[in-house]
């Protein structure tokens, strides 16, 4: 019966309890540190070693940088600073080199009452960049970035505005000819749109914009100043040579991608041996190449701009690696999307757009960020060639002044920390974009 | 019953150059071929115009001309009067030496990194996650350049290790009295032998017949090795009781060459300072100790990701299924668990030591003698043959990477997965 048992319990509890509090040594920090810290003997010696660690570098740094100097002329008077305020021996920052000479970091030699066209130019780039980088934003922006490659290089370099707009204008011209010639089939087009502008740029296009800037004169808004090439360095030289090298090497390397994975025996065989010959050499003996070697190899009386040099050959180094990268992304797709692709009846050009690439590039997107990167951090490099990178080049040359002979630390770490910003913001944005990109439901 | 026609004769027209994939990709090939040799043929053109305009000749002749420099930390025998051949023969093997040394210890520090990085321990997790971006997002250069100004401008000059007269304590002290950090050099025991076999001559250069014993007792003690464990799988294939190995194993990889060591006299020379500088030990140039840490924490954060995705692309139940069929954890680890992390590690990790034999190039920065160096650079200034130089110097890394490459191939295809 089971009423019986009912009358049997004298209490039955009509209420829940509140929840009591977990024990102390289960909650809160001190749990957190058994968990995290202290779990076991390893553990422990491990923490142990890694405080040890903390403390040794911090005891060296921040003593340093809590006597840093921000108002001097020189060195010696940042020493003797230090020395007054914190008793002789001491060591302090002497962070008045960054405060007097951060233009020529920044800007290299550029001429100091033009500061304002590359930084205008960087300023751009970020609205350029934005709807490449961000869906959300209206497409029309679009029209703008593809704009700025000249906009910049007429800003950076100055001279006529119509040497960018006649180079632009082949494009233009390369797109009616393709649009013109479609009636009489792909290969007529294709052939067009490729020889048409090269024609217009060999020939017509720089004796037409002499000939413009010379009837409209030099007038302020068509003309500006001429910059040399020479006159560029820091971060002006390092971001200018890393976006158009990134910009330029990721077409490149899908190219040579494609090419290295085509059924044609020769042109697979040329892609193959263009990736593995510059993988195989460090980019010091490209850079070299560019500045001593390429005259040799083009016509006698050539001359042509060591920055635009730099700037073929750090494209062409990092489209090869990215083609390897993007060789693992289109080897990972399954087999069935080709043969997907087949079936629908798309020819080769359109299954590589809207099936295969989308999907390999997707896979891909770490490894072409960290190629990125180390474009980024290879830009550097041109101070062998006697460009004025940021990292030696300028420190050199602020070393070679007598009032900062001897500084060696906080250049170093000026630079560094743009340069960590740079990449670390770049492997960021690789992270959110594989999220938004992330398709499956794992 | 109707007749069925015979198939239309496949006639060959020429648009069907264009518009039969059959024929289509034969046209492109021609036709990129004759871009091809035509562009080839405008550089070869060139360059002859170019070096007939300046006088000049395609030849190697130079390489068997005197060099007339000095290089200071030579691993063969050379002198100012050596030729250019020479010199290079010299920055070849310094590169070689940097990259070696500069990959075992890149391995090292991003094994142990990359392991702790997966550590509980939530300080020395975040203290790896730092030392891995701070070295992955800033150049190579800067490392290089600041580790260097460290060694010349932070460390004292040998003189601070003498003791004082008065009270016989010295401003430093060396390390374990062995090594002593200077701002010229490091000051580190010297491996000698105190019986000499004499010198083998290779034609280009000698190696130490001590050397090369030891280096034959370890190869023996390893192919016995292996000799012994055969024999033990095959008694427990028979028997299924496999006899004990251990120890015959340490006395033939580890005894057999420590024997041929302590025959031959092996011992360690110590630094010692008499006048300025130290004597008696190796004195390691500071340009040599910079390139080699930087590469070595360079690369190491790069290996340290690598080795961290190696071990977290072994799925959980690998583990467990091995636990299940009743393996110990040390059993689990070298039976299941690296075997499968070791094919996702080394690939990347071998592009990774060709990343670090190409950046030692950099050397140049530190005034490090290398083949950059040398063939590179003072060569080529002094010759002003910039074309032989450049090409025989890519050559030379090409050949390296290649060699590198095609190791890996071999390893690749041996650990691939065997399916269908």
């Amino acid at each position: 019966m089971s009423d019986t048992h009912a009358q049997t319990v004298p209490f039955v509890r009509e209420t829940m309890l509140p929840p009591a509090q977990p024990p102390t040594n289960e909650a809160g920090a001190v749990s957190w540190l058994r968990q995290n810290l202290f779990s076991g003997p390893l553990n422990i010696a491990l923490t142990i070693l890694g405080l040890l660690t903390i403390y040794y570098l911090l005891q060296e740094i921040v003593p340093w940088l809590m006597r840093s100097v921000w108002e001097a002329d020189n060195i010696a008077q940042c020493r003797q600073i230090v020395a007054e305020r914190w008793g002789a021996g001491a060591t302090g920052a002497c962070w008045a080199v960054i405060r007097e000479r951060w233009p020529q970091f920044l800007y290299g030699f550029y001429p100091q009452h033009l500061y304002w066209r590359p930084t205008l130019a960087l300023a751009l780039l970020f609205v350029a960049l934005a709807p490449v980088l961000f869906s959300a934003l209206p497409r029309r922006l679009m029209w703008f970035s593809l704009a700025y490659p000249f906009v910049a290089f007429w800003l950076l370099w100055g001279g006529s505005v119509f040497l960018p707009i006649m180079v632009a204008a082949g494009f233009v011209i390369g797109w009616a000819a393709y649009a013109l010639l479609h009636r009489f089939g792909t290969i007529a087009a294709v052939a067009g749109a490729v020889l048409i502008p090269i024609l217009w740029w060999l020939f017509l296009a720089g004796d037409l914009s002499r000939d413009l800037a010379g009837l409209l004169g030099r007038s302020a808004p068509l003309w500006l100043e001429p910059v040399r090439s020479d006159k560029f360095g820091g971060f002006v030289l390092a971001i200018t040579i890393g976006v158009s090298g990134i910009a330029l090497s990721l077409p490149l390397g899908i190219m040579l991608a494609l090419g290295r994975r085509s059924d044609m025996f020769l042109i697979k065989a040329l892609s193959v041996s263009f990736i593995e010959f510059i993988r195989g050499v460090p980019l010091i003996t490209l850079l070299f190449t560019a500045s001593l070697l390429l005259n040799y190899f083009l016509p006698p009386g050539t001359t042509f701009d060591i920055i635009l040099r730099v700037i073929i050959m750090v494209t062409l180094f990092a489209a090869a690696y990215i083609a390897e990268v993007i060789r693992g992304g289109l080897a990972a797709l399954p087999r069935g999307q080709y043969e997907a692709a087949d079936a629908l009846g798309l020819d080769y050009w359109r299954a590589q757009r809207l099936i295969i690439l989308p999907q390999a590039l997707k896979i891909s997107i770490p490894g072409i960020v960290s190629t990125f990167i180390g474009l980024f951090k290879d830009t550097t490099l041109v101070v062998f060639v006697g460009l004025l990178d940021p990292l030696k080049g300028i420190t050199d040359a602020v070393r070679a002044s007598t009032d900062w002979k001897g500084i060696y630390w906080e250049p170093y770490i000026f630079v560094g920390l743009i340069f960590f910003a740079f990449n670390f913001a770049m492997s960021r944005y690789s992270m959110y974009l594989e999220r938004r990109l992330k398709t499956d439901h794992r | 019953m109707a007749n069925v026609a015979d198939a239309p004769k496949d006639t060959f027209r020429l648009s069907m150059l264009l518009y039969d994939t059959r024929y289509r990709s034969l046209t492109i090939q021609v036709f990129v071929f004759f871009l091809f040799m035509a562009g080839a043929a405008w550089l070869v053109d060139n360059t002859m115009r170019n070096l007939e305009a300046l006088g000049k000749d395609f030849n190697f002749g130079f390489l068997w001309n005197r060099a007339g420099y000095d290089i200071s930390q030579r691993l063969v025998e050379y002198t100012n009067d050596s030729t250019h051949g020479r010199a290079m023969l010299v920055g070849l093997l310094n590169t070689l030496l940097v990259a070696l040394l500069g990959c075992i210890a890149a391995t090292v520090i991003g094994v142990i990194v990359g392991v702790l990085r997966l550590s509980k321990n939530w300080l020395v997790g975040r203290l790896m996650t730092v030392y891995v971006e701070i070295f992955r997002n800033v150049p190579l250069l800067l490392w290089i350049l600041l580790i260097y100004a460290v060694f010349t401008e932070a460390t004292p000059a040998p003189n601070a290790f003498r003791p004082n007269p008065e009270t016989g304590l010295a401003d430093r002290s060396m390390f374990l009295d062995a090594i002593a950090v200077t701002n010229r050099y490091t000051a580190v025991p010297n491996s000698v032998f105190s019986r000499e076999l004499g010198w083998l001559d290779l034609g280009l250069f000698y190696i130490n017949i001590d050397v090369l014993a030891v280096l034959a007792a370890a190869v023996l003690g390893w192919w016995l090795n292996r000799m012994v464990k055969a024999r033990a799988t095959r008694i427990q294939n028979e028997t299924g009781v496999r006899p004990a190995t251990w120890w015959s194993s340490v006395l033939l990889l580890l005894g057999l060459p420590v024997a041929v060591l302590l025959a031959l006299g092996f011992h360690l020379e110590f630094p010692e300072l008499r006048g300025f500088n130290f004597v008696g030990g190796l004195n390691v140039s500071n340009s040599f100790m910079a390139l080699w840490l930087a590469l070595s924490l360079y690369t190491g954060a790069f290996i340290a990701e690598i080795v961290r995705a190696g071990i977290l692309a072994i799925s959980r139940g690998q583990s467990e299924a091995a636990f299940a069929l009743g393996l110990r954890p040390g059993r689990t680890m070298s039976l299941v668990i690296l075997p499968q992390a070791l094919r996702v590690i080394i690939p990347p990790l071998i592009s990774q030591y060709l990343n670090l034999t190409k950046n030692s190039s950099l050397a140049i920065a530190v005034g490090y003698l290398d083949l950059r160096g040398t063939l590179g650079g003072i060569t080529l200034n002094q010759t002003g043959r910039e074309l032989e130089c450049v090409l025989l110097m890519m050559l030379i890394y090409l050949a390296i990477s290649l060699v590198i490459s095609a190791v890996m191939n071999v390893y690749n295809a041996a650990v691939k997965l065997k399916e269908r």
